[in-house]
């Protein structure tokens, strides 16, 4: 009767002496893996443009439908090719992470990311357009610090 | 439709002199391990009747497939059942490869197995972990083995991050194969966490195996019988302890379990005590059949279209074709009707869990509403697999 809980009960006593697995979350963070799929980024060729040429691939091979772009000609005021995505918006309620948006892309311009705090205070914010999302331009500061 | 605000009572003094109470259980119970719904009618402390209502974590994933090509909804599918997303990917692709007659390579096979059978231990550890919060402090803190649980789960979890990028949901498979190989030191580190599994389950044992208020509430609870359970039409680890000797990755073996050595548990007395010897014999023949792929992974390529994108579309001929897969709640089906073209016509899910919660209104009447909670734990319903 009493032998089966003093066996737990060195169980449970023992694992005072473990160390401790839990993490300090904000303070200190969890490491992750190379190959993990969290908020995308549209990248830049060595020379500083925008690679996403706007084909539509990643929003044709989104499952959940949260990819949407408008494709334009590039007036020679924009960082980018002769065309680019004018409008680049992903839908983070929508978005589930699988990364096939990646394996689409043509020439490479949307990654998965790492970033996984995705939370935010207001509705209005649940869109990352393309300032969120494209990696900063050289010499600039990055225009998504804003929280 | 004029409601009736006059409150329900009901005087049925059909037991020595008291009346029957009928009483919501859920669909916010934090013990119901979902959106679960039990409205019992209550004698006392005496549970006399259960209505199980469902619905409440619908998202139209039938009709989503429809409207979804092959390519596509591997990633969803993994949605259906949350706890064990390997298992629904997988029947999903397993049908439509056999309607298209695509030949998978035996490394995909391979990691197919691999994966699922992790998986069974990650939902396993969920499962022993939440089942026995919810029998609560009678187990000298039943937070404790939850706990516990969840670390050796993470440790599953953190391999998947390694494979596939993601901890949750994980759209591994696709149609012809598999979507990421190996990474460098996946073997070592998924050795590493299997060894460290299987000697936490032995502290779960200690724990748990001849403490007397488990027993208590445990033992002679919730009997399945054998011809209930066939006529019910349960499956998984539910039906391996109400005695019948039936197991789809031996019975009907699908991928490549033909490969791989491993005893199916079976136990007779069909209670809540038996289910939790197979599941935890099941922990150990999964860890086994891990380790046998580990040991023999054959060299190949990992798609039967080496070098083409995942998201390319593939060609599936007009057929249907029915799926069955042994997940760690029991069959899970997927029924597929091809037109030809780029979307199926039709698709239809067998959830295991949805099967086996049809068993509840016959084995909880008679137990006292504590038991409720052991009982509905020990059959491991996911609602998301319930409703889907």
């Amino acid at each position: 009767m009493i032998v089966p809980f003093i066996k737990g009960f060195a169980n449970t006593f023992k694992h005072m002496f473990r160390k401790p697995i839990s993490v300090n979350y904000p303070d200190e963070k969890v490491p992750t893996f190379p190959r993990y799929r969290g908020k995308q980024v549209l990248m830049r060729d060595e020379n500083g443009l925008e690679k996403c040429v706007a084909c539509g691939l990643c929003a044709v091979a989104c499952p959940a439908d949260a990819i949407y772009l408008e494709a334009a000609e590039n007036n020679g005021t924009v960082q980018a090719g002769p065309r680019y995505a004018e409008l680049y918006q992903i839908h983070k309620t929508r978005c589930i992470f699988c990364g096939y948006c990646e394996e689409a892309c043509p020439v490479s311009a949307i990654f998965m990311g790492k970033d996984y705090e995705l939370a935010v205070y207001s509705n209005q914010d649940f869109i990352w357009d393309k300032t969120e999302l494209l990696v900063a331009a050289p010499g600039t500061p990055p225009a998504s610090q804003a929280r | 439709m004029a409601t009736d605000l006059t409150p329900r009572v009901t005087t049925e003094l059909d037991y020595a002199g008291a009346e029957r109470l009928t009483m919501n259980m859920g669909p916010q119970h934090p013990s119901a391990h979902g959106v679960f719904r039990a409205i019992l009618t209550l004698e006392g402390e005496t549970v006399v009747g259960v209505d199980a209502v469902i619905g409440y974590l619908h998202r139209c994933h039938e009709k989503l497939a429809e409207t979804l090509a092959y390519v596509q909804y591997p990633s969803i599918a993994s949605k259906t059942d949350y706890v064990a997303a390997m298992t629904s990917e997988l029947a999903y692709v397993m049908a439509a490869e056999r309607i298209a007659k695509i030949e998978v390579p035996k490394r995909a096979e391979h990691l197919r197995v691999l994966v699922a059978e992790l998986q069974r231990v990650a939902s396993h550890c969920l499962w022993l972990g939440t089942w026995c919060m919810d029998m609560g402090g009678a187990l000298g803190g039943g937070a404790t083995i939850f706990l516990y649980c969840i670390r050796e789960r993470e440790l599953v979890l953190d391999l998947f991050e390694k494979l596939t990028g993601a901890r949750l949901l994980y759209g591994f498979h696709q149609v012809g194969g598999v979507r990421y190989d190996m990474p460098e030191g996946f073997a070592a580190d998924c050795r590493q966490t299997i060894d460290l599994i299987e000697a936490r389950l032995l502290e779960y044992e200690a724990m748990l195996e001849d403490n007397t208020f488990f027993l208590m509430r445990t033992k002679g609870v919730g009997v399945i019988s054998r011809q209930l359970a066939e006529e019910v039409g349960i499956s998984g680890p539910l039906l391996r302890a109400s005695g019948v000797d039936f197991d789809l990755r031996r019975d009907a073996p699908y991928s490549s379990y033909q490969d791989f050595q491993f005893k199916v548990p079976v136990e007779t007395d069909g209670d809540c005590l038996a289910r939790y010897r197979v599941r935890m014999v099941e922990f150990r023949e999964s860890i086994r059949i891990v380790r046998q792929i580990l040991d023999g992974l054959p060299e190949g390529p990992i798609s039967s279209r080496p070098g083409v994108k995942a998201v390319a579309q593939v060609r599936v001929p007009k057929g249907e074709t029915y799926t069955r897969v042994e997940g760690p709640r029991g069959e899970v089906g997927c029924y597929l009707i091809a037109d030809g073209g780029p979307k199926p016509y039709r698709m239809k899910w067998r959830g295991a869990s949805f099967s086996n919660l049809a068993v509840l209104p016959f084995i909880i009447p008679g137990h006292s509403v504590a038991d409720v909670v052991a009982i509905m734990g020990s059959v491991d319903p996911v609602f998301g697999e319930v409703d889907r």
